[in-house]
């Protein structure tokens, strides 16, 4: 089992710190969902888990071994991730887009194989796009698009995957089916996946895992009925809310309160 | 549709050395190959248009390569060197080299290559001062256009300083022309061709990556920051060769990448860029040397670039009239 963890890590751009001192392990074989306030440095973390920030300080370990002493390529079969606002580039056609994902298990002497073609059409199979091969991808729709990169990430056959926001700009349908096909891969194959998610009661469904961060730091994690309590909506998000179980699956579910449509007396304020 | 890229590649090229002006056959023409002497011949074919069409053909395919290359990686078709200012400051370097300081030949290629390079810096250093993500492609393009308008000032104002015969000569090489094509012009290209061409061959896989953004670049493997270094100083030293070795032959770098694009369907070739730019210089230098004087300017001969501008010209219109609708570049 692989594993992938940070040590006192510090990120940031230019100077600007991001993240800071953050000690974190992503469980192996589990799905860990990373959620917090816009801007608190998720994607940060994440493009640092995945070696394409330096850390100012502190170190990521991959297996054990710090993954900037690893060759990008080494990291490329075993780490895989679709950042948050991928672009595809003109005229390319999906099957194409996916087989991209055989990128790291290629080289000058390892051309193309049947391998990287079983690769490419479990790949699609699994994201329900083998109908779409032929289409550009310019020509998609919002989910369908998601799909075929998160196929793309598929087709790159790692043991660990991160995903930054894998379902903004889709209708809830496509949310859930798209964290359903992630959790599938994760039962699958043990494969382990860390998401990047803005809606907290997906988040709190689909995570073995939850890691709240504000301000460039972990402020709590473990299993979402643990870390899920009105106090860390509260101190996270800023928002007042009720924290109930959810009628489908157990898992807390977050309502939030706001300023109008609350029936009051029916339930005792926090504040 | 990559063999039929090769097929017309050649058949202009023999189009270009057998037809046109003076007329050999073919029989003939592996003669000459051959050694034979054949008065008339020997000089026209081996000393102007043999070295002509082998320099049309290999400007066309370093211009095709370096415009693919900057537009693939800056996911932008306006980001082709000869829109972006470098392609222009070979030629101010040059003008400046001929008409200040009196160079020719070899010494003149030399200023166009540090020129090149020299602006390719300045761009550099002054977008990169924010950031490399976001809108910095369309910021680096706008600033590169900035510096082409500087250049152009400064080629401007070197030719009022000098007098007419050298104003005429560095006029005829700004308007990117294969007329003073030479054997020894060939070699210094193709040498420098020899050098690049593997390099281009090593980090188009790595650009196959960097098209889709940086970070799924990098989290497929790609070494970014080497890579695109590599492919920057790579495609900067394709144009300057080209350049160095006819002038700024308009828009053939602009052109190769998107014409390839379309006509192979989807996501282009580098080598199917190549091949466009050998087509489109060939092409154009056969119209500009003998269709049009034959049926337009009587006798007159123009220079490449003016065919090759007046088809580029258009185009670039229309993408500055489609690029923001199509969401394309930062
Ligand atoms: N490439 C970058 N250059 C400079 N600052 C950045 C960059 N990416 C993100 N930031 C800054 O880092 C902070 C955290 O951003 P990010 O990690 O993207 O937050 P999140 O994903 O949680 O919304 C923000 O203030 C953002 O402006
Ligand atoms: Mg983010």
């Amino acid at each position: 089992m692989r594993t992938l963890q940070s040590r006192n890590l510090t990120l940031g751009y230019d100077q600007r710190t991001v993240v800071q001192d953050l000690t974190v392990e992503l469980p192996a074989g589990q799905v860990s969902i990373i959620v917090g306030a816009n801007a608190c440095g998720k994607s940060t973390l994440l493009r640092g888990l995945a070696r394409l920030l330096k850390p100012t300080a502190g170190t990521v370990m991959l297996d054990g071994k710090d993954i900037h002493a690893r060759s990008t390529r080494e990291v490329a079969r075993v780490l895989g991730l679709l950042p948050q606002t991928p672009t595809a580039p003109d005229g390319i056609s999906v099957a194409e887009l996916v087989g991209r994902g055989r990128y790291p298990h290629q080289g000058w002497f390892r051309q193309w194989a049947a391998k990287d073609d079983d690769a490419v059409n479990a790949a699609m199979a699994a994201t329900d796009t083998e109908e779409l091969a032929g289409r550009d991808v310019d020509e998609l729709s919002g989910g369908q698009r998601q799909r075929v990169w998160i196929a793309m990430a598929l087709a790159q056959e790692t043991d660990i995957l991160l995903l930054d926001e894998p379902t903004t700009f889709l209708d809830v349908t496509h949310q859930i089916e798209v964290l359903d096909l992630v959790t599938d891969l994760n039962r699958r194959k043990g494969t382990t996946v860390a998401i990047v998610l803005h809606d907290l009661n997906l988040a709190a469904r689909y995570a073995d895992h939850l890691i709240a961060m504000k301000a460039g730091e972990v402020v709590a994690e473990g299993p979402p009925s643990d870390v899920v309590t009105e106090q860390l909506v509260s101190d996270v998000f800023g928002l007042e809310s009720r924290v109930i179980p959810d009628p489908v699956s157990g898992t807390p579910m977050v309502v939030p309160v706001g300023r109008h449509h609350s029936n009051g007396g029916s339930m005792p304020s926090a504040a | 549709m990559v063999a039929a890229l090769g097929a017309a590649v050649v058949i202009l090229f023999f189009v270009n050395v057998l037809l046109g002006s003076y007329t050999v056959t073919i029989p003939d023409f592996f003669r000459l190959l051959g050694g034979a002497d054949i008065p008339g011949a020997s000089f026209i074919v081996m000393e102007n248009k043999l070295p002509r069409a082998v320099t049309g053909t290999l400007i066309g395919v370093a211009f095709g390569l370096a415009g693919t290359i900057f537009q693939t990686m800056l996911r932008n078709p306006l980001a082709s060197p000869d829109i972006i200012g470098i392609s222009y400051g070979a030629s101010a370097s040059a003008v400046a080299a001929m008409v200040v300081f009196g160079l020719t030949g070899v010494a003149v290629s030399a200023a166009a290559m540090i020129g090149a390079l020299a602006i390719a810096l300045l761009i550099y250093l002054v977008s990169h001062r924010s950031g490399v993500s976001g809108g910095a492609s369309a910021r680096l393009i706008l600033i590169g256009i900035g510096f082409a308008a500087i250049m152009q000032a400064v080629v401007g104002y070197l030719m009022t300083r000098t007098d007419i015969r050298t104003a005429q000569g560095a006029l005829v090489w700004l308007n990117g022309s294969l007329n003073s094509s030479n054997w020894d012009r060939v070699a210094v290209l193709a040498a420098s061709l020899v050098l690049l061409l593997p390099a281009v061959a090593m980090l188009s896989r790595s650009l196959r990556g960097l098209e889709l953004g940086d970070d799924a670049a990098a989290g497929l493997g790609v070494r970014v920051g080497p890579a695109r270094l590599g492919l920057v100083v790579t495609a900067v030293l394709l144009a300057a060769v080209a350049t160095a070795a006819a002038g700024p032959v308009a828009f053939v770098a602009f052109l190769a990448g998107p014409i390839a694009r379309r006509l192979l369907g989807g996501a282009g070739s580098l080598v199917a860029a190549a091949g466009v730019g050998a087509v489109i210089v060939l092409a154009a230098d056969f119209a500009a040397a003998n269709l049009i004087p034959m049926f337009l300017t009587n006798g007159t001969a123009l220079p490449v670039g003016v065919v090759t501008g007046a088809l580029g010209a258009p185009f670039l219109l229309w993408l500055l009239v489609t690029t923001n609708r199509v969401g394309r570049g930062g």
